[in-house]
């Protein structure tokens, strides 16, 4: 299935686009796809833990599943104010 | 209540007008300003701001809400600023109207606080010497 990959911030940078297509397995999760993404961007390492996971919209938790055509969105720290 | 994640200039007076009203006794604002110095006390030139703006607005209506409930009956209107920032501009402003000063000054207090900490909005710091670096609230 395809996941539509939507990094933010630093996370954009180092992958260098702000909107990607990722094959994935079906039945992966948000975190297998985020977890995907850093193996093929060793840089991501030092953000796999504090990165927020975000399904169409709304916040979600490493284990929530995916569908076809979802859209992840990758979410580092914040740094706002 | 007044929300907004814009990539304008900021301007104070239209969030005081958001939110005052004839039930207002205080009103309490904060600015949050490009600074010349970075916390490490490097010399900046300017920050750049991006968002997730759905979602940032959704935190900030959260925020203003909670806000209200803790301290209030307060209203709250609160903008970022997104985009190139240069030294002086101001990032976020934040106004809020109670009753009485005690409830707008927590209340403001509050909103920043939570900024800082939940909405998605990201900053890079531009350096005099060409160099940039993202930076992250603590906690």
């Amino acid at each position: 299935m395809l996941v539509r990959v939507l990094p933010f911030a630093r996370i954009r940078e180092i992958v260098g686009s702000g909107r990607l297509e990722r094959d994935a397995p079906e039945g992966a999760t948000a975190g297998d796809v985020w977890r995907a993404l850093a193996n093929d961007f060793p840089a991501l390492g030092e953000l796999a833990a504090s990165t927020r996971l975000v399904r169409n919209g709304a916040f979600v938790d490493a284990a929530a599943p995916l569908g076809d055509g979802d859209e992840l969105g990758l979410l580092p720290p914040y740094g706002g104010g | 209540m007044f929300f907004d994640i814009t990539d304008r200039p900021l301007e104070i007076e239209p969030l005081i007008r958001a939110v005052r009203s004839d039930a207002t006794g205080g009103l309490v604002t904060f600015v949050g300003y490009v600074r010349d110095r970075s916390d490490d006390d490097r010399p900046v030139d300017g920050l750049s701001y991006e968002a997730h703006r759905e979602l940032a607005l959704d935190e900030l209506r959260a925020i203003g809400a909670e806000a209200s409930t803790r301290f209030g009956p307060a209203r709250v209107a609160i903008v970022h600023r997104i985009g190139e920032l240069g030294l002086g501009e101001a990032a976020v402003a934040i106004a809020v109207a109670a009753a009485h000063r005690g409830a707008a000054f927590d209340a403001c207090e509050y909103a920043i606080d939570e900024l800082k900490r939940r909405v998605p909005i990201w900053k890079k710091e531009r350096y005099l010497d060409g160099d940039a670096r993202w930076r992250e609230n603590a906690g």
